[in-house]
């Protein structure tokens, strides 16, 4: 599979990556902007706008030259290469806030709470170390947690079953059944993250709300919501994904042999699985 | 061959004008574009080398105030190492690695273009912080808290700089990566890889397994500014020295993408001016592979003083020092190589000879660093700054010229002036030395770094190091009068397609300037263009 067979389709020039590298600068510098405390409204909309335009046309011309079939056997090895480093790229992004939770419990908070190092003496001799907490300092005042076994653990049942649905719409789709029945099991699929995130926001509302858990709440709300979070933003993105897929299905596009826009997006949906069971134990449970 | 075109290219020559430039997604093109934007930055960051070095010409407070020669410093090092290097690496990933493997392009074309075009923006963000009201970022490039909480304005700018860097390094290492992978011709399995592809393939990794994790660092700096969380504040139950540690975990995996490149380079360079296959091909891979390996496990020999804990303080002590053998196996490879060889110096083989002879002392004076009672002195001390510039300097930089001066003939069809390439060598040598050396007296001393000002005794050491630095800076005029003048504008001699007498590898088979587009069909590999010669089996012993 690793040989240059020959007739590699190479892309004709184009500006998409340049404009949308405009979006993204005006994006990003209007944020900093605003963060530093000037209004940047319109230039963090108009980046933005500009970048969800070009990766629009970008993938749109993508989906083309797949469809029009100058994607051959070697391309298609490329784009699986290049999606599973994708994902390994994801995977190190989430072993940074993972890292963090874990130095913060295994070593800085026992540390804090007085074993083995001077810190607790000298700086809070009242301070013990429990999870959950936020701090010495008490940072964010007093805050509730989510129970796993509610909404979270729905939420993962959710997602495992998306798991579920989306490989029997794989299946359908490799052994040529009915279009109808690979469409319905994405329809489930999407449905599926759909209400993953709408519980998601509920429990957020419910957080902020009532149990005066944010990200303000010390340690535990640093790592609670910078997890969740973003893996809540790729369970958006994921769940877009599948809907572009469901509506490409619906147009009539991909073979039962050729297919990786579809696998492409199951592996990263499957991707962002294994993160949420990660983060129900770690985060939820333990 | 033509009808093949046609049904796989709707477009086939470069545009014209600007718009070449901005639209293209031939890996030479961006090859191009990536080098010039590296040479642009390195004399940027040159630039503010220099303001450092007028500044600690003498002590006292002469040219700069202090929070401005900590913005030098800050900036200084982002601009070499992610302006820099990395891209120069890059631009000659871009260059070489299709040409080395026999692929007609790099597998993802317009995600080559996006790698790019996303530098300039990054670093405009990054620049334009020099204007801003609080000025530039001056927490040291490894952006510290609390101290780093403190930048003004800039601070988001920074970040998101960052950020941007980061993608423009995964999509560029993914893509390496994936034609590494994908795309060699027939013949050319992975063993039989020019070594430059295979640190290449090792560095991708890294850049893909390293650069989100900084992009994580820098996402809890920009919360813990601006939204509220605590991970590096004690009082929130976080901790500063977390930082610290997912920092150097991104950090010292970097500082092997820095040199990983370098290494290929060398191993490339020095077999065919020694007229020699490379000695000990297998064990070249796999020191690299096992340096990678390790790079992950030592990062907290950057933290000896920081108060870990004494098994830490030791298991990093000893890991890091176990880098050294697989380095030592290397640097043994390539001085065997040359050993009865034939040699002769042109210019690319003085400055790999140079990169050999001045990194083996960055890397003596790593050991040094690495034993972490000894440390407890050095740490953040000049004696640091010695060495990271020796790996870096006549360590990365040097690779990066000698690789310059080794290709361009193949990308320009013109051969640079010898003459001036050697007085180049020397000149930057001479200096280099001049620069550096004395800072391992005057950190052993006990000069601290990134501090504006100095106590009198360490005065004879700074004067020279800032001759040697004004000294070095203005050597390179010449090459960049060497390379403009003579490959770019193309006043120079013609080169042949070989170039070199000893040169082997399929780069070399197509003509000088190589052609836009090259093996769109599949090269069939002839025996003398495989670099990868492996350690003989022994003879069996005959029987009677
Ligand atoms: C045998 C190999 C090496 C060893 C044992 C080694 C060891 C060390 C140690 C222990 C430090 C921390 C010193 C301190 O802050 O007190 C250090 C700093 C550093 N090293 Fe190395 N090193 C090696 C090779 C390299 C290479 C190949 C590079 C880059 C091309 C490099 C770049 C750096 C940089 C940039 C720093 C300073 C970072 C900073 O604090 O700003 N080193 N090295
Ligand atoms: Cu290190």
């Amino acid at each position: 599979m690793s040989s240059n067979t020959g007739g590699y389709f190479v892309p004709a020039p184009t500006a998409w990556p340049f404009y949308l590298t405009i979006g993204l600068f005006l994006m990003l510098g209007g944020v900093s902007n605003y963060l530093n405390g000037h209004g940047a409204s319109m230039l963090i909309w108009t980046g933005l706008a500009i970048s969800l335009a070009f990766i629009w046309i970008w993938f749109r011309g993508i989906i083309n030259e797949s469809e029009s079939g100058k994607y051959g056997q070697q391309v298609d090895m490329t784009y699986r290469w290049g999606m599973g480093w994708f994902i390994f790229s994801e995977v190190m992004f989430f072993g940074a806030f993972f890292g963090a939770l874990f130095y913060a419990r295994q070593l800085s908070l026992p540390w804090l709470g007085g074993s083995d190092v001077m810190t607790n003496a000298v700086l809070w001799p009242q301070f013990e170390n429990a999870w959950p907490t936020n701090g010495p300092g008490g940072v964010g005042g007093d805050f509730g947690i989510i129970p796993p076994w509610g909404v979270p653990f729905l939420n993962t049942m959710l997602l495992l079953t998306s798991g579920v649905t989306l490989t029997f719409a794989h299946h359908g789709l490799r052994e040529n059944k009915p279009r109808r029945n690979v469409i319905l099991w994405m329809w489930a699929t999407v449905a599926l993250g759909c209400i993953f995130l709408f519980f998601q926001a509920e429990e957020y509302i419910v957080a902020y709300q009532h149990l005066n858990l944010t990200l303000e709440s010390g340690i535990y709300g640093s790592t609670f919501f910078m997890l969740t979070g973003f893996h809540g933003m790729h369970v958006t993105l994921g769940t877009l994904m599948l809907l572009v897929i469901t509506l490409r299905l619906m147009k009539g596009h991909f073979k039962s042999d050729s297919h990786f826009g579809f696998e492409g997006v199951a592996w990263y949906w499957h991707f962002v699985d294994v993160v949420w069971l990660g983060l129900f134990v770690f985060v939820y449970i333990l | 061959m033509s009808e093949h075109h046609d049904s796989h290219h709707d477009d086939h020559g470069p545009e014209k004008g600007i718009m070449r430039w901005i639209k293209t997604t031939n890996h030479k093109d961006l090859g191009t574009l990536y080098l010039w934007f590296a040479f642009i930055m390195f004399f940027i960051g040159g630039v503010m080398s220099l303001i450092i070095r007028l500044e600690l010409f003498s002590p006292g407070l002469q040219w700069v105030n202090p929070e401005f020669f900590n913005s030098m410093t800050t900036m200084h090092a982002l601009i070499m190492i992610f302006g820099g290097v990395m891209p120069a690496f890059t631009g000659l990933a871009n260059w070489m690695v299709p040409m080395m493997v026999g692929a007609s392009d790099l597998a993802l074309p317009r995600v080559n273009n996006w790698g790019f075009w996303i530098l300039p923006f990054a670093f405009t963000l990054l620049l334009s912080t020099l204007f801003m009201g609080g000025g530039a970022p001056a927490s040291g490039w490894t952006m510290y808290p609390p101290l780093v909480l403190q930048t003004g304005d800039a601070f988001p700018f920074m970040i998101f700089a960052i950020h941007l860097m980061g993608i423009s390094s995964i999509t560029g290492a993914i893509n390496v990566i994936v034609t590494i992978l994908n795309m060699r011709a027939p013949g050319m399995t992975l063993l039989k890889m020019p070594l430059f592809v295979w640190s290449w393939l090792i560095t991708a990794y890294l850049l893909i397994a390293t650069m989100p994790v900084l992009a994580g660092a820098v996402t809890m700096l920009l919360t813990d500014k601006y939204f509220g969380t605590s991970f590096f504040t004690a009082a929130g139950g976080g901790d500063p020295v977390m930082y610290q540690h997912i920092f150097w975990f991104f950090g010292h995996p970097e500082v092997y993408i820095l040199i990983l490149p370098a290494f290929g380079i060398v191993s490339t360079i020095i077999p065919t001016f020694a007229r020699k296959t490379l000695f000990g091909y297998d064990s070249m891979v796999y020191a690299m592979a096992s340096i990678a390996f390790l790079s992950f496990i030592v990062w907290a020999h950057h933290m000896f003083t920081v108060g870990m804990p004494l098994a830490g303080e030791l298991f990093f002590m000893f890991a890091t020092m176990l880098i050294a053998v697989p380095t030592g196996v290397k640097v043994f490879n390539w001085v065997a190589t040359m050993w009865r060889g034939s040699m002769t110096f042109e210019t690319p083989m003085l400055f790999a000879l140079g990169f050999v002879f001045l990194f083996t002392i960055g890397g003596f004076s790593g050991l040094m660093l690495a034993i972490a009672p000894a440390d407890f002195q050095y740490h953040d001390s000049y004696f640091v700054v010695a060495h990271f510039h020796y790996v870096l300097v006549p360590g990365a930089v040097f690779s990066i010229i000698a690789g310059m001066y080794y290709w361009m003939p193949k990308w320009t069809g013109h051969m640079y002036h010898e003459g001036l390439g050697k007085l180049h060598f020397w000149l930057s040598a001479i200096a280099i030395n001049l620069t550096f050396f004395p800072q391992h007296f005057a950190g052993l001393a006990g000069m601290p770094r990134r501090i504006p000002d100095y106590a009198v005794q360490f005065t004879d050491w700074n004067v020279i190091s800032s001759i040697g630095a004004f000294f070095f800076f203005i050597a390179q005029f010449i090459m960049a009068y060497n390379w403009i003048v003579n490959c770019v504008m193309r006043k120079g001699a013609p080169a042949t397609a070989r170039v070199w007498e000893g040169a082997h590898g399929l780069e070399w088979t197509v003509p000088s300037p190589a052609p836009y587009h090259t093996f769109e069909t599949p090269p069939v590999i002839s025996e003398s263009e495989i670099t990868a010669v492996h350690d003989e089996p022994a003879a069996a012993p005959s029987r009677a």
